[in-house]
Order: structure tokens, then C-alpha cells, then sequence
């Protein structure tokens, strides 16, 4: 491994021991200041009202040694498994087994979870997990086409995400409209609200789009918490129907599909027929974004991405170009948001806090921008991850941020890095992510 | 009477304080290599950006005329100049979109002709027939391109990864896949060592016969402006000194001067140097 990685042609790989210890010290300062009020001294309100206060110099030592090994550490792996050079650590051998792998990948994925209802049939916790994942890999891929193919920040890609949500939740409520209408109208209106917000931040770029979509995510919020006529406000939307089968309810009545197919009723059906719902409509956002990409408004928006005024050199309408890009992600955040609803029953404005947009922007980042395959990926481990650490209880937190940092220190273009051409005259050759740009805007 | 495509019109262009263009006046004819010179920071990008939008000027007309229409170009916004009014440029810096392929380069230069046979996509995302020959055509002109310029072998490369000349002439095969009427180029030569500025020479005469393109030229080399251009205009400092055939521009000793500063005898020299 080493060696393969020390014959590329590199400047220096020898471990500069005196930087490291100098910025583990620097670190170890800022957390000693940081720390001393925070854990050093420890203040109560006594039994009379008084203030007591104690110190605890032990833990603030143990602190700040941790942060001092710590930074150490870091920078060790950082050396020897960063980022230096995107070429192979890996021998060529080891490569060729691993391209290999990564084209069955796919075909196994989708046959895995095709799977997953017959063979944890019995198994709801792990279905309802299905179902979660599914929903971020929706919501995930329509992120994707904004942030990853657009290059354009969105921070409150969860106002789409409650547009849906509502829209469907509202209309099947008040007019008691099925599953199958509400669906493309959630997906409409979520869409109709992705270009309302592209219209204010089109001349926005960086720093300044994140910020306003930011804002729109926590005033969509706040208009459903405050609209306490149309939304019922923080009580949120109750009694949705759940989803039927071409209008045959997965009910235990005598017009149930159980009783239709002579079979016993089992509450799982329902949870089964959500599972290859949400996979089917997440399988056709795939194959939509797999197919606009390599179509020209696909190619305008990579174009966007790599360089904006060379595209308005070309004769390229960059503003219809952002708004198409943000009507589309937003439309599948729409429809994420109505299959998010038919799993609930229930929604309340709780379910659509800023977290949420941080954990699918961190599911498209971690996945590497632009792949589709890549963000899948990450919304798995992202979401069975933190399932998985459910008994860390409030350190769960802590260990998604050490992995997530442990892992973009590693691959700083996430997981699938690459990208792949949308066209091809003889070879089908991935672009090294270094290349690829990250988008202005 | 000659056939002018292009014609600036008092064109003045101020930043703050600064006027970098003055009160410029100058045309370019219909299937001829006009060229735009200057010394460094004469005004000259600063004109392009005008003609092709990326700068309103504070003052001045723009005319582009083809296909018996008309158009100001002052009063077009930007994408539209190359849309409508097929006005293509290259950049000073390229411009490409580096982590994409060479091919894809060329394949985004088509983006409105291949927009139009998707029916703005929802056509062709059903992969229908007409699409389908629309998108073939598109890369059948990309390879041509990429034939012409010599990169058909490194079509599927990223156009980042290509050598710095390779990717000069990517970006004006880029710019003639726009298929424009005018064709405005930013310092082709400039980065390039004498041999590939000879074979931009070939090339842009190869536009001007085959296409019947009509080319404007900044360049600072003097071997690419003399050898190719049918029409040179003199700039410094923002104002038009002299205007006339290469012959004449050589030998004019306002131009020398400006050119190569105050000191006329190496300029002279300079210039029989590069003859
Ligand atoms: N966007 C701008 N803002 C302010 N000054 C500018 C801008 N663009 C060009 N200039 C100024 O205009 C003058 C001409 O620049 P430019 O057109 O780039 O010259 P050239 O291309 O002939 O070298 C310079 O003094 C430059 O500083
Ligand atoms: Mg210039």
C-alpha cells in the first residue's frame, strides 16, 4: 500500500513532525481556553440561593490532552490515507477487483432491496428503517440535481420536503382526493415553490444563496406553525388516508385486499406496499435524473456548474436553466415529502426543522456531488447509521460528526468522487474529481 | 461598397473614474479577420465585453447586421447576443468547463439548437426518434470539430486535463459549434509557443474560408496578427491612434510608438524582428 503510494510522483510524504506537534499545540491552547470556563469551573445555586462554585481541573486536563492526541492523530492519518494525491494507495490488482465490485454493486443493491420485504417479512422495525432510507435517498437524489449536478448551496431544500408533505396532506384531507392525485399535485406545487424561491436568489452565488435558502426553508416552516386555519399550526394534520392500491384499501374489511385475494389480513401488507411504493417512485427519480442528465438542460446544468459566464457566452439562459434545476429537485423533495406523509398519518411543522436539510445536503455531500450512486450510498449509512448507534444515546451525535470529518479528511469528495461523462465518442472514462468544480452559486 | 457585419459606434465605456474605452469607432466586414490592437490594458477586452454583453457601455451604439436583420447589440442581454444575434467569444483566460469532456464542451455550445429538438426536454427525455437524430448530428459536428483541431483522439479526455494550447483551440472549436455569424477572439496566441501559433494561423484561416465566419481578433502577437488579419485597428488607452491593412499599421510610427512606449528605435527594431 505505502509503496505503491510513494513511487507516484508526489513531493514529500515524510511526516513533518515538527508542524503536527505545533498544531496539536495550538489546538490543545484553543481548547484550554475554551474549556476552562465551560468544564474548569462549575457553577450551581447553592440551597439558600447563593452561588457555589467548584473546579475541576482534572477534566479540563484530560481535555485538553485529548484535543492535544487527538490533533495528533488526525494529522497522522490525514498523511497517511489524505487526500494528497487522488491517484491509487491501492495496487492495481486490488483496483481491478474493486472496479469490479463497483459495477456489481448496483445490480446487487437493487436486487437487495427488492428483497428486503420477503426476507425481513417478519421484521417491522427493519422495514420501517427501509422505508426511512428510501425516503432520504428520494430526497437525497432531488438535492442532488441542485446541489451536485446545478452547483448551486441549498439550505432549506426541507421547505420542498413540507410543501409536499402538506399539499398531499391537505388535499386528501379536505377533499379527500387518493394517494394517486395527490402525489403528482404535491410534486407540482412543490416545484411551483421551487421556482418562487429561484427567482430572488437567481444573482446569488456562495455564500450569500446559502444563506437566503436558509431562510426560506425556516419561513416555510414558520407559515405552516403560524397558519393555525389552513395547517392546524403546531398540531399539525391528522387522519391522512393512507394509500390504496389502484383503489383497493389494504384495510382488514370485506373489500380489503386481503380478503379480495382470500389471504389473512396482516398490518404488514400495508407497511410492504409503502416499502415498494416509495422504491418504485424513488427508482423512477432515478432513472428521470440518470436521463436528464444526459440531456442538454442536464449538460447546462453540469455547464452551470463548472463555469456560468462561459454559458451565457454559449447562448445559455442561465436563469431558466437555475429555475428548472430548482423546480425539479424541489418536485422530487414533493414527492418525498407525500410518501414521507402515507408512512405517518400524521405531520406537524416539527418534522421539518433545518436539521433535516443539513442531514440531506450531508447525505449528498458525503455521497460525493453528483452521483447518484454515491448518495444512496450515503443515505444508508447515514440513516441506518443512526439507527445503528441508537444506544449512544446523546453521543450519537458525536460519532456521526468524528466519522463524517474522519471521512472527508479521507475522500473530500465523498464517497463517489468521480464523475461520470454524459457522452462519449470511444471511452467511457470517469473524470477525476479534482478536475470537477463545486459550483459558485 | 464594402459589407460591414459589425459596427461600433462611439463607444465609451467608464468604470468609476477610469475610461477605458473613448469615444471608439471602428467596423468589421463580412467574412474577414478584423483584428483589435493594443498595448496591455489599451481597452481592448473591455470592447469585447461590450460587444458581447457582459458590459453595458455607458455610451455608444452596437450594430451587428446578417441575415438582412439588424441588431444593437447595447440592447440585447447577455445570452441572447450569442443566442439570437450569434455572436460567439472566447475569453482572455479560457473558459472551458474543465471537468467535463472535450466532446461534452462541444455539446453545450449546442445546447439551444439540441434544447429546441428535446422539445425542451420532455420529448427527449422519451428518447424520441427526432431527438435521438438531433443529438447524433450534434456529435457528429462535435467530431468534426474535434478533428479539425486535432483532439479527436482525446475526445472522452476532461478538457481541464488537456495541454494549455490543446485547450485554446478547444475553446474557439467550442465558440464555432455555436454556429455564430461573428466570431470574437480574446488573445488566442497569447500562452502559445510558435509552433501551435502557427497552426492557430491555419486554423483561423481555415474558418474565414470554410465557414465564411466573420472573425474580430484582440491579439498581442504580432506574427498571428500580421499574417492573418485583413483589417487591423489600433488601440491605447481607450482611443482609436490608427486604423488600416497590416502593411500600413507597420509601417505607421504613431502605432510603434504607443505599441512598444516612447523608445521608437527598438521598437523599429522589434517589429523587423518579428517580420
Ligand atoms: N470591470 C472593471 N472594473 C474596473 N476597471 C476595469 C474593468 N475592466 C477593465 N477595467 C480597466 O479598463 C482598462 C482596460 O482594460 P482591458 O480592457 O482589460 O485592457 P486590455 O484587454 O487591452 O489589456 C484597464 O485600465 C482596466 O483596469
Ligand atoms: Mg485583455
Amino acid at each position: 500500500m505505502v509503496a505503491a503510494a510513494s513511487t507516484s510522483s508526489k513531493p514529500t510524504r515524510g511526516v513533518d513532525a515538527a508542524f503536527i506537534v505545533k498544531k496539536a499545540v495550538i489546538s490543545a491552547l484553543v481548547a484550554l481556553v475554551l474549556f476552562s470556563l465551560m468544564i474548569g469551573v462549575r457553577t450551581e445555586a447553592g440551597s439558600d440561593g447563593q452561588l457555589t462554585y467548584w473546579t475541576r481541573f482534572g477534566d479540563l486536563a484530560a481535555m485538553v490532552a485529548t484535543v492535544f492526541v487527538g490533533s495528533i492523530v488526525i494529522e497522522l492519518l490525514r498523511h497517511w490515507w489524505g487526500p494528497v494525491e487522488t491517484v491509487r494507495v491501492v495496487p492495481p490488482s486490488a483496483t481491478k477487483a474493486l472496479s469490479f465490485a463497483g459495477r456489481a454493486l448496483v445490480p446487487v443493491l437493487l436486487i437487495f432491496t427488492f428483497l428486503v420485504p420477503v426476507i425481513f417479512y417478519n421484521e417491522r422495525y427493519i422495514l420501517d428503517l427501509g422505508i426511512l432510507v428510501l425516503t432520504y435517498v428520494m430526497l437525497g437524489w432531488g438535492l442532488n440535481i441542485v446541489v451536485g449536478l446545478a452547483g448551486l448551496l441549498d439550505l432549506g431544500y426541507v421547505a420542498f420536503y413540507a410543501v409536499g408533505a402538506y399539499s398531499y396532506a391537505l388535499l386528501a384531507t379536505t377533499f379527500g382526493w387518493s394517494f394517486w392525485m395527490c402525489l403528482p399535485l404535491a410534486g407540482i406545487l412543490a416545484a411551483f415553490f421551487g421556482i418562487l424561491l429561484g427567482f430572488p436568489v437567481l444573482r446569488l452565488r456562495g455564500d450569500y444563496l446559502a444563506i437566503v435558502t436558509l431562510a426560506f426553508g425556516e419561513i416555510i416552516r414558520l407559515v405552516l406553525l403560524n397558519w393555525q386555519s389552513l395547517t392546524g399550526g403546531p398540531n399539525g394534520v391528522s387522519g391522512i388516508p393512507r394509500p390504496t392500491m389502484f383503489g383497493i384499501p389494504l384495510t382488514p374489511g370485506d373489500d380489503g385486499l386481503a380478503a379480495l385475494l382470500g389471504i389473512e389480513f396482516s398490518p404488514t401488507h400495508r407497511i410492504v406496499f409503502l416499502f415498494y411504493l416509495i422504491f418504485g417512485l424513488a427508482l423512477i427519480t432515478n432513472w428521470a435524473t440518470i436521463r436528464l442528465r444526459r440531456l442538454p438542460i442536464g449538460r447546462a446544468w453540469e455547464a452551470l456548474r463548472e463555469d456560468e459566464v462561459a454559458c451565457r457566452a454559449l447562448g445559455i439562459n442561465t436563469t431558466t436553466t437555475k429555475l428548472t434545476a430548482f423546480a425539479i429537485g424541489a418536485m422530487f423533495g414533493g414527492f418525498a415529502g407525500a410518501c414521507f406523509v402515507t408512512r405517518q398519518g400524521f405531520i406537524s411543522p416539527e418534522s421539518f426543522t433545518f436539521h433535516e436539510s443539513a442531514l440531506v445536503l450531508a447525505i449528498v455531500v458525503l455521497g460525493g456531488m453528483g452521483s447518484q450512486l454515491g448518495v444512496a450510498l450515503a443515505a444508508l449509512a447515514l440513516i441506518g447509521g443512526f439507527e445503528l448507534f441508537r444506544g449512544l444515546e446523546q453521543f450519537r451525535m458525536l460519532v456521526f460528526g468524528m466519522a463524517m470529518v474522519l471521512l472527508m479528511i479521507w475522500r473530500p469528495r465523498g464517497l463517489i468522487g468521480h464523475r461520470a461523462p454524459t457522452v462519449f465518442l470511444e471511452r467511457n472514462q470517469a473524470i477525476s474529481s479534482d478536475l470537477v468544480k463545486e459550483g459558485a452559486g | 461598397m464594402t459589407d460591414i457585419i459589425l459596427s461600433v459606434e462611439n463607444l465609451t465605456m467608464r468604470f468609476g473614474g477610469i475610461v477605458a474605452v473613448n469615444d471608439l469607432s471602428f467596423t468589421a466586414e463580412r467574412g474577414k479577420i478584423s483584428a483589435l490592437i493594443g498595448p496591455n490594458g489599451a481597452g481592448k477586452t473591455t470592447v469585447f465585453n461590450c460587444i458581447t454583453g457582459f458590459y453595458k457601455p455607458t455610451s455608444g451604439t452596437i450594430r451587428l447586421r446578417h441575415t438582412e436583420q439588424e441588431w444593437q447589440l447595447e440592447r440585447l442581454n447577455d445570452f441572447r447576443i450569442a443566442k439570437v444575434a450569434k455572436v460567439a467569444r472566447t475569453f482572455q483566460n479560457i473558459r472551458l468547463f474543465p471537468g467535463m469532456t472535450a466532446l461534452e464542451n462541444l455539446m453545450v455550445a449546442q445546447h439551444n439548437a439540441l434544447m429546441r429538438a428535446s422539445g425542451y426536454t420532455f420529448l427527449g427525455l422519451f428518447g424520441v426518434p427526432s431527438y435521438r437524430a438531433a443529438e447524433k448530428a450534434a456529435i457528429d459536428l462535435a467530431r468534426d470539430w474535434l478533428d479539425r483541431i486535432g483532439l479527436l483522439a482525446r475526445a472522452d479526455d476532461a478538457a481541464g486535463n488537456l495541454p494549455y494550447g490543446d485547450q485554446r483551440r478547444l475553446e474557439i472549436a467550442r465558440a464555432m459549434c455555436t454556429l455564430p455569424a461573428l466570431l470574437c477572439l480574446d488573445e488566442p496566441a497569447a500562452g502559445l509557443n510558435a509552433r501551435e501559433s502557427g497552426e492557430l494561423n491555419e486554423l483561423l484561416l481555415r474558418i474565414r474560408a470554410d465557414y465564411g465566419t466573420s472573425i474580430l481578433l484582440i491579439e498581442h502577437d504580432m506574427s498571428v496578427v500580421m499574417e492573418v488579419s485583413d483589417h487591423i485597428t489600433v488601440l491605447d488607452y481607450g482611443v482609436k491612434i490608427a486604423e488600416g491593412t497590416p502593411r500600413q499599421i507597420r509601417d505607421d510610427p504613431k502605432v510603434i510608438a504607443a505599441y512598444l512606449g516612447a523608445d521608437e528605435d527598438e521598437a523599429i527594431a522589434v517589429m523587423e524582428g518579428e517580420t
